[in-house]
């Protein structure tokens, strides 16, 4: 029941048009009643032949058209109402899922599957909307449907008004009986959907590995086996779902059968209160009317239960645990660029621990290298710095300030970062340069693309500047994205820069002149840069050789090469073919 | 939606007793106010409690009767439906698997996910629906204009024209509406990819703090997506009032005319009673049937364009069965004159030529966005050259059954993808019948056995619970289990540092019966390769050994000398 409690909360923000809604459901509801009893009214104004009271007839028939159409226009407006409110929740919920994704740990995130995310923001938001449609709709004027039918019941005899009374909430108990049997089914339904949405983005998403591999038969091999399961938790869910409305109707048929033979009884041995053969007609009419609604709901239980279901899933994330507020965190302003570790320690999982006790300072302005054998811990360096995983213990402090005291963002900020994964979002070029600088113009764009030497690559593409690129973009080699990467880096024009592997994909001699513009860029700035080729690096002011999440050794490229340690094996590595 | 009928095929029995068995439900339920009737009649007006009390009995067994009928509807419109449904993904996934890159690049991963997932939902609730509901209601309309002529030929006329016009009003909304749910659609795709891009680009995001640019663009798309939901439930929402209003207008009608025949002696009031009612089971039915329409509206644009990915034709396509006999004594691999681009623009290779001797180890160099990676893609046929040959041990890459063809060469691409499961599911993918013996050593070739302990280890999509380098080896561990005879490393020691390359590519050399290419960006790679290919600008700038190249080819010595000094480089 939480689930329909953090739902009430979301649809509670627009409780002034749902309540519009219920009102234009009572009036639209109630006068529809009203018409049966006019439409007899008419009719007996019609005695037999030559006995037709035209006026009256005239007159009913007027009163029945202004009913008519107010009923419609209501009727309307509850509808559109209703859409309009579960429209908007849809768009709440999947705006909170959307910004809780923002807040997540990258622990949370590098863990988790994306295709499962990514279905509850999308088909599991859906089915909320669509059952919550269906409930706001049916439940409404089901309300008033049984309100209004059970007082004119009580007028007509209130005795076996009375037996429709207490046999009704039968099928309300049998509906919920069923749903409480299937719940568990729309569960696993619901679980396996975003299992296999998971499977498929996988999959999908890589088809070109796939298809490298010839695992296609196999891939669908798996695809199928996780169908079945699909198919068969459907099967059931949807059966049981189905099961309500059959056995709701059934129930209704035993209710009109008791009342008739109440009635019939009453009718015949007056055993509760009194009855006239066309009351007893009328009161079967009101009962079938009666018992429509607890039907109707029961019609679209299925669609219910999987919002239920799928509910859970979206509040699940929700609730999940975010990275912390820190918007009343001290944000800086100017930064020097002073960076240092002092005993840092942190690891992945619980047991190994990758960086032990690590130290560092480094001065404004200091260009920075980390070489090492791959693994080392290089890139869980560049992870701390930015915030991205917090450290174990020990602290990073900035400008000497600790950077667990300054605001997230404001930090991050303060980094301009270029990765070895190379991510661009769909968009034209221009978007994707402007990234870290909106207010850049046009000219300065461009001349950092010209900097980064992307310029003469992103003019002979078809649209230039403006050519979009799409998901992943795939239009692109891997060393055109890093070349947009470094570009979209330089715009930014950041105060530290840090290059995780920023040229790995890029050829040598483009790289020798990209690292010359980053050195003409940050003069006087502090740079990270992580780095296997070692040629680029032979120039920074600080090199540190990582291993094991250790520094083993620290100089300059002439100072290392002298000392003839892992250094100087790593560096002549490269030339020495054995 | 009526192209996706096959899939349907096999449930014909299903699709025939369901439905009839919710009608013989239905008309049982017309049966109940008949006995009642007889109750009135014989039981009440004659006193007969006896009497009341069996048909009471037969009201029961109606009721049971009809329940079980109405569940055998139940379970055929389940399993039908998840059961087309069902086999609708598989086909599709299928269908996708079949496309060449230029159709997946084209129509784009997120748009392909939702086709999988919501559309295929929509058509199985559809489906379901359908049979629960579609001869249910056009029974009940039937029925009561039958019922209407038999009573009056001539007030009938309205009952025609009020069902004519209720038609015709759920026509309308229908085919108005679809428009927006395929545009809803689309704007799911939408929320889709930018919700994919939000995870797969986490890091950057928050690097450059750009969280609330992202959710800006996301909430402009929820807020297109409520404001068309708004235009169509303002649309959808009249279907029930417009439909309401027609058939109470009609009762009116009757009502009026109905008194002038009353009055001439030509009909009872009992009479217009009964056509009252018979003209609200209309409306009633109608309503169910309106609601239907939404649902098939919904359903009709989700099956278009599930549809439209079946009609896709991949553009690389199968043209052999059987498996062809490699030739003996030639090149591994051979590319005559080949071009190849891949929109209208302009050709990304012009003319190439080259051949691979067997068992040798050729490197392919060039700067980026020479076409390197273009003509890797050419040698497994995922494109087909605009014109010239490529062919492999002899024979035409396009003669070869795809399977063959690629499952004999091992790729490493550019970007290091693991897939979640275990370490070990992720090892046989080359071959699958591998033994742990052959992974280990697979695994110490790409240098990946010093962090692996397990290979029941866990792998998280992506492989994200590694680092980039370690990544890497394991996806060229992949590669070499079985050993294939044909390696491909596309750049795939770009997050390796040089120790360990160096070993790696040693132990990749010392591979008897195998041919290795190696795309890279560094000299030292390849200085000791069989041969060297050097790609400039989408054309082949030389080709021979380092010590050929060093002093012919003017773009190879201007990449060495920027990696290596004049020494090294051999001058």
């Amino acid at each position: 029941m939480n689930t329909v409690k953090n739902l009430l909360r979301y649809i509670r923000r627009y409780r002034l048009m749902l309540l519009l809604a219920l009102l234009c459901a009572v009036i639209s509801v109630g006068f529809s009643l009203y018409i049966p009893v006019l439409v007899g009214e008419a009719i007996d104004y019609m005695l037999g032949k030559g006995m037709v009271d035209f006026g009256e007839v005239g007159r009913v028939v007027l009163i029945m058209l202004i009913l008519i159409t107010l009923i419609a226009v209501f009727r309307w407006f509850m509808d559109f109402l209703s859409s309009v409110v579960s429209a908007r929740v849809v768009r709440d919920l999947r705006n909170d899922l959307f910004r809780k994704t923002n807040t997540l740990p990258l622990r949370d995130i590098d863990s988790r599957a994306h295709g499962d995310l990514i279905s509850r923001i999308t088909n599991d938001v859906e089915a909320v909307g669509d059952g919550m449609t269906q409930v706001i709709t049916k439940l409404f004027s089901g309300i008033v449907t049984i309100v209004g039918t059970l007082i004119f019941m009580l007028m007509i005899n209130v005795w076996i008004a009375l037996v429709v009374v207490v046999l009704t909430p039968l099928s309300v108990l049998v509906a919920a009986v069923i749903g409480k049997m299937c719940a568990k089914s729309f569960r696993e339904q619901q679980r396996l959907q975003g299992e296999i949405s998971s499977y498929v983005e996988e999959i999908i998403g890589n088809q070109k590995v796939v298809k490298s591999f010839s695992y296609e038969e196999r891939s669908q091999a798996e695809f199928e086996k996780q169908n079945k399961k699909l198919f068969k938790a459907g099967l059931r869910a949807q059966f049981a779902g189905a099961l309500a409305n059959p056995s709701t109707r059934f129930v209704n048929n035993m209710v009109y059968a008791a009342t008739g033979i109440a009635g019939a009884l009453t009718v015949v041995s007056a055993f509760m209160g009194t009855l006239t053969i066309g009351g007893l007609s009328c009161f079967l009419t009101y009962a079938n009317q009666y018992t429509k609604p607890f039907n109707e709901v029961t019609g679209v239980l299925t669609q219910i239960q999987t919002a239920l279901a799928a509910g859970e899933r979206i509040f699940n994330t929700l609730s999940a645990e975010s990275e912390p507020d820190e918007s009343d965190k001290m944000k800086l302003d100017n930064v020097r660029g002073e960076l240092e570790f002092k005993n840092v320690r942190f690891s992945y999982s619980a047991d190994k621990e990758l960086i032990k006790n690590f130290s560092l300072k480094v001065k404004s302005g200091q260009q920075v290298a980390i070489v090492g054998p791959t693994g080392c811990g290089k890139t869980t360096l560049i992870n701390l710095i930015m915030r991205f995983y917090e450290t174990l213990d020990g602290e990073i402090l900035l400008d000497g300030i600790s950077t667990k005291g300054i605001n997230r963002d404001n930090l991050r900020q303060k980094f301009g970062m270029v990765l070895q994964d190379s991510w661009l979002f769909s968009g034209t070029i221009m978007d994707n340069l402007r990234y870290g600088n909106p207010n850049a113009s046009d000219e300065e764009i461009i001349a950092a693309a010209k900097m980064s030497y992307a310029h003469s690559f992103i003019r002979k593409m078809p649209d230039g500047y403006n050519t979009k690129l799409n998901e992943n973009a795939e239009n692109l080699s891997a060393g055109q994205k890093q070349l947009l990467c470094i570009a979209r880096a330089m715009a930014l024009d950041p105060p530290v820069l840090i290059l995780d592997e920023a040229t790995s994909s890029i050829d040598t001699l483009t790289e020798i002149r990209v690292q010359k513009a980053f050195k003409k860029l940050m003069k006087g700035r502090t740079s990270f840069i992580v780095a296997h080729r070692l040629s680029t690096i032979k120039e920074s002011d600080i090199i540190l050789v990582m291993n094991d999440g250790d520094i083993i050794e620290q100089g300059t490229h002439d100072e290392l090469l002298k000392s003839k340690g892992f250094y100087y094996n790593l560096y002549n590595s490269q030339f020495i073919d054995s | 939606m009526l192209k996706l009928r096959r899939f349907l095929s096999d449930y014909k029995l299903q699709l025939i007793v369901g439905p009839l068995c919710k009608l013989f439900e239905a008309v049982l339920e017309l049966f109940a106010p008949l006995v009642m009737a007889q109750i009135i009649d014989n039981g009440i007006l004659k006193n007969d409690t006896g009497y009341v009390l069996r048909m009471g009995a037969v009201l029961v067994l109606l009721g049971v009767v009809g329940l079980s009928s109405a569940l055998v509807c139940q379970y055929m419109a389940s399993y039908t439906s998840q059961g087309a449904g069902t086999k609708i993904r598989t086909a599709l996934f299928r269908h996708i698997g079949t496309l060449s890159h230029r159709e997946l690049d084209e129509i784009g991963t997120p748009a392909l996910i939702t086709r999988m997932t919501s559309d295929i939902n929509a058509v199985q609730a559809n489906v379901a629906m359908t049979m629960r509901l579609l001869l249910r209601a056009p029974f009940l309309i039937i029925g009561a204009l039958v019922m209407a002529c038999f009573i009056d030929l001539k007030i009938s006329v309205i009952f025609f024209v009020a069902a004519l016009i209720i038609g015709l009003i759920l026509f309308l909304v229908m085919t108005k509406s679809l428009p927006f749910y395929k545009k809803i659609q689309s704007t799911l795709d939408r929320i889709s990819l930018i919700s994919r891009e939000n995870l797969s680009g986490s890091r950057v995001i928050r690097a450059f703090s750009k969280q609330k640019t992202h959710e800006e663009n996301f909430e402009q798309q929820t807020e297109k997506l409520a404001k068309t939901s708004k235009r169509v439930g303002r649309l959808s929402a009249l279907l029930n009032p417009a439909t309401y209003v027609v058939a109470n207008s009609a009762i009116v009608l009757i009502l009026y005319f109905g008194a002038g025949q009353v009055d001439s002696g030509a009909l009872l009031s009992g009479d217009i009673v009964a056509l009252a009612s018979y003209m609200t089971q209309i409306l009633l039915a109608m309503i169910v049937l309106a609601d239907l329409v939404v649902l098939l509206a919904r359903g009709a644009a989700s099956g278009a364009r599930i549809n439209e990915v079946f009609e896709i034709n991949p553009s690389v396509k199968e043209l052999a069965s059987k498996d062809v006999i490699p030739k003996e004594k030639t090149p591994k691999i051979e590319f005559r004159n080949v071009s190849f681009s891949y929109g209208d623009g302009d050709s990304e290779l012009e003319d190439i030529s080259f051949s691979i001797d067997k068992n040798s180890t050729v490197g392919i160099i060039g700067t980026t966005g020479s076409g390197k990676s273009t003509l890797l893609s050419l040698i497994s046929r995922y494109y087909d050259a605009a014109s010239g040959e490529v062919l492999v041990d002899g024979v035409d890459v396009k003669k070869y059954p795809f399977k063959q063809l690629r499952s004999n060469t091992a790729e490493v691409p550019q970007k290091s993808v693991l897939f979640s499961g275990t370490l070990r599911e992720n090892m046989l993918w080359q071959k699958p019948d591998a033994t742990d013996g052959d992974i280990w050593s697979a695994l110490r070739a790409a240098q990946a056995d010093g962090f692996v302990d397990t290979l029941d280890k866990e792998v998280v999509q992506g492989g994200m619970n590694f680092s980039g380098g370690q990544r890497q080896r394991l996806c060229i561990a992949r590669a070499l289990v079985g050993n294939p005879s044909l390696i491909i490393l596309d750049d795939s020691f770009s997050a390796l540092d040089f120790a360990t390359e160096k070993k790696l590519r040693k132990n990749l050399c010392a591979r008897e019966n195998t041919t290795i290419i190696i795309v890279t960006q560094r000299c030292s790679t390849i200085m000791n390769a069989d041969k060297i290919l050097v790609l400039e600008d989408g054309r082949l700038e030389g080709q021979g050994t380092h010590g050929e190249l060093i002093k012919n080819c003017p773009a190879y010595r201007e990449i060495c000398l920027s990696q290596l000094g004049r020494e090294e480089a051999g001058l």
